[in-house]
């Protein structure tokens, strides 16, 4: 017998976010004055990566049960650290690639090693450690700038489009999915953090390595957040420490992952399912320009957009035959 | 706690004495923070540097209250810095409208927040929407709301004379209103939480939301009246600043997120829900508004500051708030 049924319910939130997605892009690109056009695409591809990268390490760590309430700040930092160090030769800015890169990673570790060894909720830390990432970025930047001696043809190598329209931001978001997602996805410890976000009791029972999964999990989470700072440095060849805007990163991650049909009780979802409801957020909020709104009502377009979205969460009520499953 | 012994918390009456170590040592670091600061600068120690920072402490004070009552239940407000926004803004609107708008503009801003809470409480009680996701929501919500109707700028209304009154007058003996009003709310929660069997209802949800279901508590009514009441005093604490500061601003409420579910963790409340005292949470957002109060005086710049608040805040969860190893 096939397991196609299996697999299908299995990737049910995924396919409902690429759905809504293609929904949305259609309407967005249909009222867009000037239609489906390469650059269009490319606009809409690199905004939508950032949130989508953001969204990625969001999901790492809601799978754990947990919540990363720092990717913002993450993201934030790596950002103004970007702006200082990829400078100079492609050799050097590689260099600082990597550095930002890095940053990332030991930002997630540290994540990871409070909630580990700290035995503390990963909410409060990461709003905590959240804090201490924003005060470091402001400190690094305490006025939007870039350094002079910034190299713009990595991060214009970056947002290009490749031969055919294709932005190569995308590529570049696809090959992070094969070479970061897909390999956690098929390893043993991406199996422990799915086991862990299920149940941690149960996955500890098993002899499952609770502790690397975590960990693991929150140190990818960094890296990505680092990528999607890296990124944003590179569209704006500048960082900025904004509270504003990292404090929105982290906010429109979590609904990207709802959208994206990554359960916050942990355990269930995928970081593509995530990229799908972070590209669907963006194009949401972008609806308003092409419908000629005025850009004030953007802001409460989102919400009630959000609210929307997470209210057909509650559509598993009606599932419900026993009240007392309401409460687990 | 051996480590206790030395701290003043324990030349308390023996009534007192059986507090939690987590109070004790919330007490004992705003005692150090006051010792450190008269090393600075003997001002410290002074009653009026004390009320001034007590003032300034009852803003905070009444919203980490009705974070409190929401973290009791194990869930999270994140609509603070919104709905405190809404009260601000709404209050000082009302106070526009003549003379009746502004009798009105108190009870108008805590009307605006409770129906935001009203809003949290539905999802989360009947929806059973995970509260982090439905407040973040309301919040942006919110947020969408005040940028619509302001424009983007701050708006240019200003407070109401009563207000100002409840802000920043003083009625008797030169102590602060906002502090009265603090005492009151906290009066009030003490009550609630210790003498109504809705306060028990609130700790027996935190513990386990299906027994206290079983055991024939309402438990969808309780938790939507508990995030109406933090909406409402998210509201409050809106109306308050904006006296304080004769007017409303965009994003006058985000530090508060951030320093009310410190207070509420820093005081010893279990961030899962069931368990903390009201007494800690005095004691959670003395402590940080005296931090705030000290690194200001000692010209700490912001980038310092948010720091230091996060090391802070890791460092005493790590004395006191670690959860069980799982065996």
């Amino acid at each position: 017998m096939s397991d196609w049924r299996y697999r299908l319910a299995e990737q049910r939130g995924t396919l409902l976010a690429i759905a809504i997605f293609l929904v949305m892009f259609v309407i967005y690109v249909s009222n867009h004055p000037a239609g489906f056009t390469a650059n269009v695409v490319q606009t809409a591809a690199n905004k939508g990566v950032l949130l989508a990268l953001v969204a990625m390490a969001q999901t790492l760590v809601v799978l754990t049960a947990g919540i990363d309430l720092s990717v913002g700040m993450v993201f934030t930092l790596t950002n103004c650290i970007g702006s200082y160090i990829v400078t100079g030769s492609m050799g050097t800015a590689l260099l600082g690639v990597l550095g930002v890169l890095v940053t990332g990673l030991m930002c997630g570790a540290l994540n990871g090693l409070i909630v580990i060894y700290g035995r503390l909720q990963p909410i409060v830390t990461t709003i905590a450690t959240g804090s201490i990432y924003y005060g470091i970025a402001l400190w690094l930047r305490p006025q939007p700038g870039s350094d002079d001696n910034f190299n713009s043809d990595i991060a214009d190598l970056m947002t290009s489009q490749l031969p055919g329209g294709i932005p190569m931001s995308l590529v570049a978001l696809l090959m992070v999915v094969l070479v970061v997602w897909l390999p956690f996805r098929r390893s043993a410890v991406g199996r422990a953090v799915y086991a862990v976000g299920s149940s941690e009791v149960a996955a500890y029972m098993s002899g499952v390595p609770i502790r690397r999964a975590k960990f693991v999990a929150y140190t990818l989470s960094g890296l990505l957040s680092a990528m999607g700072g890296l990124y944003v440095t590179f569209i704006t060849y500048s960082g900025e420490a904004s509270f504003a805007g990292g404090g929105s990163y982290t906010l429109f991650s979590i609904a990207a992952v709802v959208l994206g049909g990554v359960s916050l009780f942990g355990g269930v979802g995928s970081a593509v399912g995530a990229i799908f409801g972070a590209l669907a957020f963006r194009t949401i909020g972008d609806l308003i320009f092409v419908f000629d709104l005025e850009a004030l009502w953007q802001e409460l377009f989102q919400g009630v957009v959000l609210l929307l979205a997470v209210c057909i969460g509650a559509a598993r009520l009606f599932q419900v035959r026993n009240r007392l499953d309401l409460f687990s | 706690m051996s480590s206790d012994d030395a701290r003043p918390a324990m030349r308390l009456p023996a009534a007192l004495r059986r507090i939690d170590p987590a109070v004790a040592i919330a007490f004992g670091c705003i005692i150090v923070l006051l010792l450190l600061g008269s090393l600075y600068s003997p001002e410290f120690l002074s009653l009026d540097y004390i009320l001034q920072q007590l003032k300034v402490a009852s803003f905070l004070g009444v919203i980490a209250t009705g974070m409190m009552i929401v973290v009791l239940l194990g869930q999270i407000d994140l609509s603070v810095p919104w709905v405190v926004a809404v009260g601000g803004m709404m209050s000082c609107a009302a106070t526009a409208y003549g003379e009746i708008g502004a009798l009105l503009a108190i009870p108008f801003g805590l009307l605006c927040g409770i129906t935001l809470g009203i809003v949290n409480g539905i999802g989360v009680a009947y929806l059973r929407i995970p509260s982090m996701i439905i407040t973040l929501a309301v919040n942006a919500v919110a947020k969408g709301l005040m940028v619509a109707y302001t424009g983007g700028f701050s708006p240019q209304d200003s407070a109401s004379a009563a207000m100002r009154f409840i802000a920043t007058g003083e009625i008797v003996f030169g102590i602060p209103n906002g502090l009265i009003v603090w005492a009151l709310i906290g009066t009030g929660a003490v009550f609630l939480f210790t003498r109504t069997s809705f306060g028990r209802a609130i700790y027996a949800i935190g513990n386990r939301e299906r027994a206290a279901y079983l055991s024939g508590v309402a438990t969808q009514r309780v938790v939507m009246i508990a995030f109406a009441i933090s909406g409402g005093l998210s509201a409050l604490g809106g109306v308050l600043l904006a006296g304080y500061a004769s007017r409303a601003a965009q994003a006058m409420g985000d530090p508060y997120l951030l320093q009310s579910i410190a207070a509420v963790v820093l005081g010893g409340t279990s961030i899962l829900g069931g368990r903390g005292s009201y007494l800690g949470t005095v004691a959670g957002v003395i402590l940080i508004t005296l931090l705030q109060s000290i690194l200001s005086v000692m010209q700490m710049e912001e980038f310092g500051r948010q720091v230091i608040y996060g090391v802070v805040i890791i460092g005493m969860l790590l004395l006191y708030g670690r959860e069980r190893l799982l065996r």
